[in-house]
């Protein structure tokens, strides 16, 4: 997959300008940045489902936003996702929103489906808890079973928002590893959004660090800890204060209290 | 000056943006319409949540408009000596308005403020988009059958509100207050016509569960995917159509039986 | 709430709705009245009609056999012609039958009566009803009084 350089605005506010990158086949890749720098909207962009302003998004050759609507569907079907609160149907139980793409993309007979769903549950764990409802589950079961849906069709590549933002460390170990065991074992392209550093340095093959609309720093984790950016140091340390200003924009502190009146 | 002028011709601008939406969307649903003949399960589905679960509210709410037009049509009528016509005043209030009109609110309010959000809430989690993604088109598999049940119940639920207010008012006129039976039928059947009462209602209520169920789905979908945002598309729901239904009520009213003979 | 549980309810609103919507036709309105499609149409003329209106019923003996269909002038004749449909069963009408307009109670509704004659042929379609009496009038039975009133 690569991305030429992008533009896309959200109203008036530039989210990317001329970002481009490359993401390898069959590799885990990560996107991190600091919240508000666009990384859901860079992946919903990969999907097809917003319009960039200006450059092009290829994926597996096709670009994606000259697609027909039916091609555009096609290579859906060959993408998974992971969304942040996993976006389960409501109204269908676990093993119902796992069978959900394989009912509407398949005509497989029903005894096959149930097979595939339990293959899927069981390597997130979760084949006990088919009966339950989204509402009973907790949000990393949720995210689980989202996983178990996202890869239901077999995917050639399969995007995570935030997959560890929420969560408490075991599950987030327990995340950390499927993203790892499915990556090596069904040989997917993963695409990792996050901003956890610890658990996405941890899989991931090649990073890169997204701000301001542009691509600040890539490579691999172990140099990126050694970059000499400061920006990227603050960010892989989790400092307040730096190239990143602790502060919003605002006039003189001293000046601002003296002024009085109303806010 | 200029910019009280400015600021109207922005509220103008954005009424006519979103009724374009509002209309573009309308005829993606219509094209999808279609994909519902594969999977008529998932229109029964929306034919109880819409349908069966406005059933109560509307039977009760007929019941009880028949009865209270009993009471105030024997009150008026007896004055001249006419109660006899009493079916007449019940029958063709609520046939030709009450009927359509009462039950369009109704509806409005039990089952379009549902529908706007559901599909809100749906779109504020995710799950339109996760639809999406899935290669789902959402609009054929959330909205077109919520949007083809609402079209199909409104006509029934309104006719289940006339015909239960008719027994209402006779409930109240014959049994109460002493109104002959006969008359009640017969006076009832020489005055309510076919063609010009009955068909004119019926088309009034399908367009009236149109347009209330078009505002739910589309409020819905159009929602700020944030909690306000759909507490607002509901609200909005309810209010844009009952207004909707009133304003088309009168032009429809006006083309059916404006016009003299 | 199984599948099977919202079929049922589901099928049982629709069924309800259907009967609702049967009643209206069947109970409230008229359907059940003549069917005059496949009738035959006969004419009548009259200096005034009054306030009859298409779709008034035709009446003998205070029975339906017919309704109103159209209401002109005609500008040869300078009278009103009306046409109306009656129902086929209805086909014993001898030709001198004669046409009144009527009204039913003090403020109700105009109609159209029908009073057979003697002669042996019936009125076939197209036919033309000739003796009529035209509508009474209220303000010229009053004047009509009034004036009989003064002269006296």
């Amino acid at each position: 997959m690569e991305i030429r350089d992008l533009h896309f605005a959200h109203g008036a506010r530039n989210i990317f300008n001329g970002l481009s990158l490359d993401v390898p086949r069959g590799r885990i890749t990560a996107f991190m940045g600091p919240s508000g720098t666009g990384k859901t909207t860079l992946l919903k962009l990969i999907g097809g489902q917003l319009r960039p302003r200006k450059g092009t998004i290829h994926v597996d050759g096709q670009n994606v936003h000259r697609l027909r609507r039916r091609d555009l569907y096609e290579l859906r079907k060959r993408m998974g996702m992971l969304f942040q609160n996993g976006a389960l149907l409501t109204d269908l139980n676990v093993f119902e929103n796992v069978a959900y793409p394989l009912r509407e993309h398949t005509r497989l007979p029903e005894e096959l489906i149930r097979d595939l769903v339990l293959i899927k549950l069981e390597a997130v764990g979760l084949r006990g808890a088919r009966r339950l409802m989204p509402s009973e589950l907790s949000g990393g079961m949720a995210r689980r079973v989202a996983l178990a849906r996202a890869i239901a069709l077999d995917p050639m590549m399969i995007m995570y928002d935030e997959p560890f933002t929420g969560l408490d460390p075991i599950t987030k170990g327990t995340i950390v590893t499927l993203i790892k065991q499915l990556n090596q074992t069904l040989g997917l392209t993963s695409l990792v959004v996050s901003h956890d550093v610890e658990e996405t340095m941890s899989i991931a093959d090649c990073v890169y660090v997204i701000a301001e609309g542009r691509v600040i720093e890539s490579g691999a984790p172990a140099a990126m800890r050694d970059s000499s950016s400061a920006w990227v140091q603050q960010f892989m340390k989790g400092e307040p204060d730096g190239p990143v200003p602790f502060h919003y924009a605002a006039p003189d502190y001293r000046d601002d209290l003296l002024a009085g009146g109303l806010v | 000056m200029i910019e009280a002028i400015r600021s109207l011709g922005r509220w103008g601008l954005g009424i006519f943006e979103r009724l374009g939406r509002g209309n573009l969307f309308l005829l993606r649903v219509l094209f999808s319409l279609g994909s519902l003949l594969v999977r008529p399960r998932l229109v029964v589905r929306e034919l109880y949540s819409v349908g069966v679960l406005t059933f109560l509210i509307v039977f009760v709410s007929g019941l009880f408009v028949g009865m209270v037009l009993g009471l105030q049509g024997y009150v008026t009528l007896s004055k001249f000596g006419a109660e006899d016509s009493l079916g007449v005043v019940v029958a063709l209030s609520l046939v030709r308005e009450l009927g359509p009109v009462v039950t369009a609110l109704l509806f409005a309010g039990r089952a379009g403020s549902a529908l706007a959000a559901e599909i809100g809430l749906m779109k504020t989690t995710e799950q339109l988009s996760g639809m999406e993604m899935m290669a789902v088109d959402p609009v054929r598999r959330v909205v077109a059958p919520r949007f083809l049940a609402g079209v199909i119940s409104m006509p029934l639920l309104a006719a289940i509100f006339s015909a239960v207010g008719v027994y209402g008012g006779m409930f109240v006129g014959v049994g109460l207050l002493g109104v002959d039976p006969g008359a009640y039928w017969s006076q009832m059947q020489a005055a309510v016509d076919l063609q010009a009462d009955i068909y004119n209602g019926v088309i009034k209520s399908v367009v009236f569960g149109f347009v209330a169920v078009w505002i739910a789905v589309f409020e819905g979908y159009d929602a700020t995917p944030t909690s306000e945002g759909v507490s607002r598309a509901t609200t909005r729901t309810v209010v844009h159509t009952a207004l909707a239904v009133l304003g088309l009520d009168f032009i429809l009213t006006a083309l059916m039986f404006g016009s003299p003979q | 709430m199984t599948t099977r549980a919202i079929e049922i309810l589901v099928g049982l609103f629709v069924a309800a709705g259907f009967v609702a919507l049967f009643t209206l036709a069947m109970q409230v309105s008229n359907l059940s009245r003549l069917d005059t499609s496949d009738g035959y149409q006969v004419t009548a003329y009259f200096q005034n009609i009054g306030g009859l209106k298409v779709r008034a019923p035709v009446t003998v003996s205070g029975v339906t056999v017919g309704r109103v269909s159209r209401i002109r002038y005609d500008p040869k004749r300078y009278m009103a012609e009306v046409t109306m449909d009656i129902a086929p069963q209805h086909d014993y009408f001898s030709t001198d039958t004669s046409a009144s307009i009527y009204t039913a109670g003090l403020l109700g509704e105009q109609y159209l009566a029908l009073e057979p004659g003697a002669m042996p042929e019936v009125l076939q379609n197209g036919d033309i009803i000739e003796f009529t009496q035209s509508a009474l009038v209220l303000e010229e039975i009053i004047g009509d009084l009034l004036v009989r009133m003064t002269t006296e």
